[in-house]
């Protein structure tokens, strides 16, 4: 398995992730994009703010790379995380896996996004018209 | 011993800044750091979690900490 990882200032590229994890091995590619929406409970967002403790979430994304190989068949895993100012519509990550078959694939890029979100040290704050919040910062 | 802390997300808010400097018992553990921090900061008791990361792996409230450390707060992540 052979993995890519990257935090980036800039915007993300989806054919090029597609690209990279695609190899004559694949019989399927799986990809995960988020994208910055326009509320959250019915409140309008302007616009999200993201930052990294880059080193540690860069080994943390290695880590949870490494337990979807551990479970499944991957052939190639990719995320690429952006940070910095988004506005909506804008990509704040990319997931991208590719297996044998396509079972592997889907079942590795839930795990990774869902993993992600719940232990790699990246945070976004939410902007609304009339103040901002870190999102998930208070019960 | 002092140590350096580095601060993200709502903890930059909370801590006033991107680290800061605090002064630590030798030997001191991840659970003394968080006792102290709270004391100057108790809005960091408002969080619904924080971790605490040494050298880039979260860390376990036994761990002890050492002066050339990289310790980290994390408040609640909140990437993708």
């Amino acid at each position: 398995m052979t993995s890519d990882i990257q935090i980036s200032s800039k915007p993300l590229n989806i054919q090029s992730a597609i690209d990279w994890v695609m190899s004559p091995e694949s019989g399927g590619i799986d990809v995960f994009i988020g994208t910055v929406r326009n509320s959250t409970k019915g409140k309008p967002v302007i616009r999200l703010e993201f930052e990294a403790y880059e080193p540690m979430a860069i080994a943390e994304m290695e880590k949870i790379v490494k337990q979807a190989s551990d479970k499944w068949p991957v052939q190639k895993a990719l995320i690429h995380h952006r940070i910095g100012v988004l506005e909506v519509g804008e990509i704040p990550v990319i997931i991208a896996v590719s297996a044998a078959h396509r079972a592997a694939a889907f079942d590795a890029c839930r795990y990774i996004i869902d993993t992600l979100k719940q232990t790699v040290p990246i945070w976004k704050k939410e902007v609304f018209e009339d103040g901002e919040v870190w999102v998930a910062a208070h019960p | 011993m002092k140590i350096k802390i580095l601060a993200f997300g709502v903890a930059k808010d909370i801590l006033g800044g991107t680290s800061v400097n605090l002064e630590l018992i030798n030997d001191a553990t991840v659970y003394n750091l968080q006792y102290l921090l709270e004391q100057q900061y108790p809005r960091l008791k408002q969080l619904s979690s924080y971790m605490v990361a040494v050298n880039n792996e979260y860390a376990l409230p036994g761990d002890s900490l050492h002066e050339r450390d990289e310790i980290a707060i994390i408040p609640p992540v909140s990437g993708g």
